[in-house]
C-alpha cells in the first residue's frame, strides 16, 4: 500500500488549553509529515476536512484526539489506515496543568524546564507516527474450498436439534450417531422433563415427532454405527473421517506423547529427533495429522453433542447407601429403564415396588447432590415419583433431599407434585439404607419431622449425575497437534465448556461448538435450546471463514499471523503455546498454520524467540518502533532526567480501565507511556528489551487475571506474559540490570481506581533502584 | 472444488431490548451477517448486568464482557443500535413486520465529548435510577462511567428552567439541544426478539419484611450498587441509617418468589447472589456475621456447587433453613430482628442483625409493560415464542435465569430469527 499520510490534531476537549499544539504539530511536521489542527476535530467541519482529505489521496490518518474507544464511526474510513493517538484520556486528562504546570512566558525558552505533559503528547504522537509506518490493512484470508457443510457429533435430542435448526436456516448437516440408532438417553425415558410453560408435569418424549421431522428435512443426512475418527484442517476445510464404532484405522487420531514418555530414565527431557521417534512409535499404525484422509468429508464446522452417560460409582462408594450389594438400590438411570418398560418392580423379586425412596444427596455428611447432579436430579426425582403413583393408587414416594433444585419455572413441577398426598419430600440427610426383611430400611437425620427417620422402601432410587462424554473420550478427535480433544476441560469437570460467562459457546478450538449434556448437566428443554445456540455458532463460524474474518472475540479482525520461515529454528513455542492449536509442526518442527482456527491473539508473535511471525497491522517491527520512538531524556539533556517507564497494557481490560480512570480525571505518573497489545501473551520480551536497551528505566506488563478463574479469551495470555517475564529477569541480571525493573500486574477493568497507586508504587520501586545506567548510551 | 452456496438470505431483525441478552442476540445475528436493529429503551446499553458489581461464580467484572460486545458493535456497521427508544407498535406478518418506534429526546447530541461541562454547570441533583434511588445524579448526567454510548443525557425535568440554560451554555460542543423533539421511525423487519428483560420485583408488596419502612434493609440489587465503587458510597457497605458497616448480615432468601402472594415461581438467581453478596461482605467486613435465611439453596451445577462450598467454609457464615416470616426494626439502634423457624432443629430464631438484604425476585418487564405486539405471555408476564410469527423472547423475558443461560437462550434465538427471515 503507498501510504500517503496526514495528521490531524483536535484542538477540542481541553487539549489546545493543556498543550503547546503549535509545538506538538512541529514534531510531526519537522519529520516531513503533513499536518492540519482542528478546533473540534469530530464536529462537522472537521470532519468534512478529513472526508475532503482522504478524498485527496490520504489513506492513513494519525488522529491525534480522544481514545479509539469513543467516536468510532466518526473517525472511520474505509480502506484507509486510521491511528488514534490517544491525547485527551492519557495525556490531558490524567495530567492536569494544576499538578503538572506548563511552562510560564519566561520559562518557555528555559531549555532546563521540564514539560512533562508536553513531552508525554509529544511522544505518543512520535510513537503513533512510527506505528502507521511500519503497518499495512490487512487482507482478509480466503480459503480456497470453503464448505458449508456442518457436522454434528451425536444423534441424541440435543444433536438432532442442532441439526433441525441449521437446516432450517438453509446449511446441509450430517448427524453421526455411535448407537444403531438415533436417540441417545432419550430412547429409554418412559416420560420427560417439562419442555415448556406451565412446566408443571413429566412431558410426553419427543423423540419420535423429532425423529419424524429429521427424516423428513431434506438437508439433513443420518450415519448411525458411526464415530469420527478425526477431524483435520481448520474451519470452513475440515477433513473428517468416519469409521465404526471400536474400529482400529490408520487415520485414527495421533494422541501428543504423555508426559511420562516425554523424559528419558532420569527425568530429563527428551532431544527433539528422540521425542518424534518415540511419538511415532506411540502412534503407530496411524497417518500423521499433516496427511489429509483422500476418503475424508468435508465439513464447515462442527457440533459437539456427544452427550452424557450416567455416573458409575467406583466399588465401595455409597456402600452405607447398599448400592452393589442391594440389588433394590437402583440409580436414577437403571430406575427409568425399569419404568419404560412397564410397571416398577423390584429387581431382586420382581414383586412390585410401591414405596420408593429418592435419595438425593449422598450423605451421610454435608449437603451436597451426588456428582455431576446440577439441577437435573431434582427434576428427576419429581418426575420419577409421579411414576410410582401412576403405576400404584396406593404407591407412596419419599424424595429425601438437602435442596430441592428446581430454578426458575421449574418451581411449578415441584409445587405441582408436592400437591400430591403420595409424595413425600423433606431435608434429611441420608445415613443409611440396609436390607430390611425382604425389602429395604432407609435411614435418615436432620429432616423437617424434628426427628431422624426410618422409612421402609421396596425401592430406593439414587439420584446419580450425567457425565459428559468428555471424560472418557475426547470425542471430537482432532488431527491437531497439540491433541485431539479440547485442551482445558479439566478445569470444568470434563465437561466441553466454556470458561466465560458472557460467552457460553466460546471453546477453546474455533470452528467446534459444544452443546447439551456434553457441556452441563442439563434437562432435554435446555439442551436442545443450547443445541439451538450452537448451530448458530456454527453456522457464524462459516460465513465468518467465508468472509475471511476471525470470530469472537475479535470478531471482523481480517490480520491472521504471517511466518518468515527461513529464520525458523523449530522451537516449537508457537505450536505449543497457541491457545487454540492454531498451529501444528511437521516432522521438523516447522509449524504449519491453519489461518481459520486463529482467533489473532498474537500469542505466537509474543512466543516467537526469532520474532518471524507478524500480523500486517501489528508486528514486532511496530511494536519496538513505537518504543524506540520514545524519546528517553538523558543528562545531556536535564540535571535530573525524568524517568521514563513503558507500559504494556492489554487492550480489553487494562486499557478501557484508563481510559476510564481519565474520565474521572485520576491521574498517574507521568513518565509512563502505554502501547496496547492485543493480550499480554502477544508481548514478545524483544520490546521489553528494546525499551531497556534504549535507556528506558522500567517495563511494566497490566493486564488481566489468570489462574482457574480466567478472565483472558486468550486463555493463557496474562500467565504466559508472567512466565516469559520472569525469565527475562535472568537475561536482564546478566547485563547487571535489576530483575525488578520488570514487572507485571493483574489488573481488572472495573479496577481503574487501583490503577493510579499501582503505577506509583512501581515508579518508587524505579527510583529506589536508580536511573538506568544504560541511558544516554 | 469450491462447495460454495449463495450467501445467506438478506434479511432484518429486530431486537428489542438492549441488555445482555439483547446484545447476545443482536451481535450474534449480525455476526452471522443479518442487518439488526437494536432498540433499547435506557440512554445506555447493558441493563440490569450493568448495575451489577460482579457476576458469580467467578466474581468477575461484567463491565468486562460488556466492553468487548461495544466493541464488536463499533466494529460491525450491521448493527444500529437506536437508545432511548421504545417500540410502540408492531404489526404485519413474518417476514415482513413494520414496526414503530419512538426515539426520545436526550437533549444531547452526536457533538457530545463526554467532557462533563454540562454536569458540571448543572445545580439540579435528581435521585439515580440507576442506583435506585440510593445516590443523587445532576440532571445533566452520564449514565455511567463506561456507559455505552459516551453520550450524556439531560434530564427533562430541568426544561425551561435556568438551570437548562446553564447546562446549554457550558457545552463549548453545541452538543446541548433543549428543543430536541421525540422522533417516530418505522423500521421494516423480518423477525422480532423480545429480550426486555425484568425488573425487580416491588419490596414494599411484602409486608412482613419490612422493606421501605425500616431503613436498613436493601434489596439485592441495591446491595449490588452498594458495593460497587461506582456506586454511592464508592463501595462500602454500611448501614443507610448511620452509615456504618454493618456488625451482622442476614439475608433473606425468596423474599417474594416461591410465594403464592408475590411470585410463584422461583427467581433462579438469588441464591447464587447471595452467596456472592456474602463475599462483599466479606471482603468489606472482614469480621461480620453473615446469616443467610433459605428454604433451598440453589448453586446448581459443578461451578456453583464449588463456589457453595467456598462460602461454606467460612466460619462466620451461617445458614439456616427457614423462611423468615417477619423483619422488625428497634428504632433506636436501627437494628433489625429477623424471625424464622429453623425447619429442620424446629426452634424459634429471633436473630438481632445490623443490615438485612431481601433476596427478591425478578418480574419479567412485559408483565409491567405489556409488549405491543401479538405475543403470547404466561400469567406471569414471560414471553412465548411463536416461530410462526417470527415472534422470539430470549434471556429473562422468556424465564428467568442466570446470564449464561439467558445468553444461551439468546443466541439460539438469533437463530430462530434468523430462519424466519431465511424463510422469507
Amino acid at each position: 500500500m503507498n501510504k500517503k499520510i496526514g495528521v490531524y490534531i483536535c484542538q477540542g476537549c481541553g487539549i489546545a488549553e493543556a498543550l503547546d499544539i503549535e509545538k506538538l504539530s512541529a514534531v510531526a511536521s519537522d519529520e516531513g509529515y503533513a499536518v492540519k489542527t482542528s478546533p473540534v476535530l469530530c464536529g462537522r467541519e472537521g470532519v468534512a476536512m478529513l472526508k475532503a482529505e482522504v478524498a485527496s489521496g490520504v489513506n492513513t490518518l494519525v488522529i491525534a484526539a480522544c481514545s479509539p474507544r469513543v467516536l468510532h464511526d466518526t473517525f472511520r474510513f474505509d480502506g484507509c489506515i486510521v491511528e488514534r493517538v490517544n491525547l485527551r484520556e492519557h495525556v490531558v486528562w490524567s495530567h492536569p496543568r494544576s499538578v503538572w504546570p506548563a511552562p510560564t512566558e519566561e520559562q518557555k525558552d528555559d531549555e532546563s524546564f521540564i514539560d512533562h505533559v508536553q513531552m508525554m503528547a509529544s511522544d505518543y504522537l512520535k510513537m503513533g507516527l512510527a506505528k502507521v509506518e511500519k503497518i499495512q490493512l490487512p487482507e482478509p484470508y480466503r480459503l480456497e474450498t470453503l464448505s458449508r457443510r456442518i457436522l454434528v457429533i451425536g444423534g441424541g435430542l440435543t444433536g438432532i436439534t442442532a441439526a433441525l435448526e441449521a437446516a432450517r436456516a438453509g446449511y446441509e448437516v450430517v448427524v453421526v450417531e455411535k448407537e444403531a440408532a438415533l436417540g441417545g438417553h432419550a430412547r429409554s425415558w418412559r416420560k420427560q422433563l417439562p419442555l415448556g410453560y406451565p412446566y408443571d408435569k413429566p412431558a410426553a418424549p419427543v423423540l419420535a415427532e423429532k425423529l419424524r421431522e429429521l427424516e423428513a428435512e431434506p438437508r439433513i443426512t443420518v450415519r448411525t454405527n458411526t464415530v469420527v475418527a478425526r477431524i483435520a484442517g481448520q474451519p470452513g476445510d475440515f477433513t473428517v473421517t468416519f469409521k465404526k464404532p471400536g474400529e482400529q484405522i490408520e487415520f485414527d487420531v495421533p494422541y501428543p506423547l504423555p508426559p511420562e514418555l516425554r523424559v528419558d530414565e532420569n527425568g530429563k527431557e527428551l532431544e527433539a529427533d528422540q521425542l518424534l521417534e518415540r511419538y511415532k512409535e506411540y502412534n503407530k499404525g496411524k497417518v500423521d495429522i499433516l496427511t489429509f484422509d483422500p476418503h475424508g468429508e468435508k465439513f464447515g464446522a462442527v457440533v459437539l453433542a456427544a452427550g452424557w452417560r450416567p455416573y458409575r460409582p467406583a466399588e465401595g462408594e455409597f456402600a452405607h447407601l447398599g448400592f452393589g450389594t442391594l440389588p433394590d438400590v437402583v440409580t436414577n438411570e437403571q430406575f427409568e429403564e425399569l419404568a419404560a418398560r412397564g410397571k416398577i418392580t423390584r429387581p431382586s423379586d420382581g414383586r412390585e415396588a410401591k414405596s420408593v425412596v429418592f435419595v438425593q444427596s449422598p450423605g451421610p455428611e454435608g449437603d451436597r447432590d451426588f456428582p455431576y447432579a446440577a439441577s437435573v436430579t431434582s427434576l428427576v426425582a419429581l418426575k420419577q415419583a409421579t411414576y410410582v403413583r401412576e403405576d400404584y393408587a396406593d404407591g407412596k414416594a419419599y424424595i429425601l433431599y438437602q435442596h430441592m433444585r428446581t430454578p426458575g419455572l421449574t418451581e411449578n413441577f415441584y409445587k405441582a407434585v408436592q400437591q400430591d398426598p403420595g409424595v413425600f419430600l423433606t431435608k434429611a440427610r441420608v445415613t443409611r439404607v440396609a436390607g430390611n426383611g425382604k425389602g429395604l430400611v432407609v435411614e435418615a437425620e436432620d429432616t423437617l419431622l424434628g426427628q431422624p427417620v426410618q422409612i421402609p422402601a421396596d425401592l430406593v432410587v439414587l439420584a446419580t449425575g450425567m457425565v459428559p462424554a468428555t471424560k472418557d473420550d475426547p470425542v471430537i478427535n482432532l488431527a491437531y497437534r497439540q491433541g485431539p480433544g479440547f485442551r482445558d476441560n479439566a478445569l470444568f469437570d470434563d465437561y466441553a465448556d466454556s470458561n466465560y460467562i458472557c460467552f457460553p459457546y466460546e471453546t477453546q478450538r474455533t470452528g467446534i461448538y459444544a452443546a447439551g449434556g456434553v457441556r452441563r448437566s442439563m434437562s432435554a428443554e435446555e439442551a436442545m435450546e443450547d443445541a439451538t445456540g450452537a448451530a448458530l455458532k456454527a453456522i457464524q463460524c462459516l460465513e465468518s471463514v467465508h468472509r475471511g474474518v476471525s470470530v469472537h472475540p475479535r470478531s471482523g479482525d481480517m490480520s491472521f499471523p504471517d511466518f518468515f520461515f527461513q529464520r525458523c529454528t523449530q522451537c516449537k513455542r508457537c505450536t505449543q503455546e497457541c491457545p487454540f492449536g492454531a498451529l501444528d509442526d511437521d516432522e521438523r518442527g516447522t509449524p504449519k498454520p491453519n489461518p481459520t482456527r486463529c482467533r489473532r491473539c498474537g500469542t505466537c508473535m509474543g512466543a516467537c524467540p526469532e520474532r518471524i511471525i507478524n500480523f500486517a497491522n501489528y508486528s514486532i517491527d511496530s511494536v519496538s518502533s513505537m518504543v524506540k520512538a520514545i524519546k528517553v531524556p538523558s543528562t545531556d539533556d536535564f540535571d535530573e532526567p525524568p524517568l521514563r517507564i513503558l507500559g504494556l497494557v492489554c487492550e480489553n481490560d487494562a486499557y478501557p480501565a484508563l481510559d476510564i480512570a481519565a474520565l474521572n480525571r485520576l491521574s498517574w505518573n507521568a513518565d509512563v507511556r502505554f502501547i496496547p497489545v492485543r493480550c499480554l501473551g502477544s508481548v514478545n520480551v524483544i520490546w521489553i528489551k528494546d525499551a531497556l536497551s534504549q535507556g528506558m528505566d522500567g517495563v511494566f506488563l497490566m493486564g488481566c487475571k489468570h489462574g482457574d478463574d480466567y478472565q483472558c479469551h486468550f486463555v493463557k495470555g496474562s500467565e504466559l506474559a508472567e512466565i516469559r517475564v520472569k525469565k527475562i529477569g535472568e537475561a536482564l541480571a546478566s547485563l547487571a540490570l535489576e530483575v525488578e525493573r520488570v514487572a507485571q500486574f493483574q489488573v481488572a477493568i472495573d479496577e481503574y481506581d487501583k490503577i493510579p497507586q499501582m503505577i506509583q508504587d512501581f515508579v518508587g520501586t524505579i527510583e529506589g533502584l536508580g536511573p538506568n545506567p544504560f541511558k544516554g548510551f | 472444488m469450491s462447495e460454495e452456496k449463495a450467501a445467506p438470505a438478506s434479511g432484518t431483525i429486530l431486537v428489542v431490548g438492549g441488555g445482555i441478552s439483547g446484545l447476545t442476540t443482536a451481535l450474534e445475528a449480525a455476526e452471522v451477517g443479518y442487518e439488526v436493529f437494536l432498540v433499547e429503551k435506557n440512554p445506555y446499553l447493558g441493563g440490569r448486568v450493568a448495575q451489577l458489581n460482579q457476576y458469580f461464580p467467578k466474581l468477575c467484572p461484567p463491565t468486562c464482557g460488556l466492553e468487548i460486545n461495544f466493541r464488536r458493535i463499533k466494529d460491525n456497521p450491521k448493527i444500529q443500535v437506536l437508545t432511548m427508544a421504545e417500540v410502540e407498535r408492531v404489526e404485519g406478518k413474518p417476514g415482513d413486520y413494520t414496526v414503530a418506534v419512538k426515539v426520545h429526546p436526550r437533549y444531547v447530541n452526536e457533538n457530545c465529548t463526554c467532557c462533563g461541562a454540562c454536569a458540571e454547570a448543572c445545580r439540579t441533583e435528581i435521585p439515580s435510577e440507576f442506583d435506585f434511588g440510593m445516590k443523587t445524579v445532576k440532571a445533566a448526567y452520564l449514565p455511567f462511567a463506561m456507559a455505552f454510548p459516551a453520550r450524556y443525557v439531560i434530564d427533562p425535568r430541568i426544561l425551561g428552567t435556568e438551570d437548562a440554560a446553564r447546562v446549554k451554555e457550558a457545552c463549548r460542543y453545541d452538543a446541548v439541544d433543549l428543543e430536541m423533539q421525540p422522533k417516530s421511525l418505522r423500521l421494516n423487519v423480518g423477525a422480532v426478539v423480545w429480550a426486555t428483560g425484568w425488573v425487580p420485583y416491588d419490596a414494599k408488596k411484602i409486608d412482613n419484611l419490612g422493606f421501605g419502612r425500616h431503613k436498613n434493609i436493601l434489596t439485592n440489587m441495591m446491595m449490588e450498587r452498594l458495593a460497587a465503587h461506582n456506586g454511592p458510597t464508592a463501595g462500602a457497605i454500611v448501614r443507610p441509617s448511620d452509615g456504618k458497616p454493618p456488625a451482622s448480615v442476614a439475608f433473606v432468601q425468596c423474599a417474594g418468589s416461591r410465594d403464592e402472594n408475590h411470585l410463584a415461581y422461583c427467581s433462579y438467581i438469588c441464591c447464587m447472589a447471595s452467596l456472592k453478596q456474602a463475599t462483599y461482605v466479606r471482603e468489606k467486613c472482614p469480621e461480620a456475621e453473615i446469616y443467610i435465611f433459605y428454604i433451598d439453596l440453589r448453586a446448581p451445577g459443578y461451578r456453583y456447587e464449588r463456589f457453595y462450598d467456598r462460602i461454606k467454609q467460612d466460619p462466620r457464615v451461617h445458614f439456616i433453613k427457614g423462611k423468615v416470616a417477619k423483619v422488625s426494626e428497634d428504632p433506636k439502634t436501627g437494628d433489625l430482628t429477623v424471625v424464622a423457624e429453623n425447619a429442620v432443629t424446629g426452634e424459634k430464631i429471633e436473630q438481632t442483625v445490623g443490615l438485612v438484604v431481601l433476596a427478591t425476585g425478578m418480574q419479567p418487564t412485559a408483565s409491567v409493560h405489556k409488549p405491543p405486539a401479538a405475543v403470547r405471555t404466561t400469567p406471569e408476564g414471560f414471553i412465548l415464542n411463536a416461530p410462526e410469527a417470527g415472534l422470539f423472547a430470549a434471556g429473562c423475558a422468556a424465564k428467568p435465569a442466570d446470564v449464561v443461560s439467558s445468553n444461551q437462550n439468546a443466541t439460539g434465538m438469533a437463530l430462530k430469527a434468523i430462519q424466519t427471515v431465511v424463510r422469507r
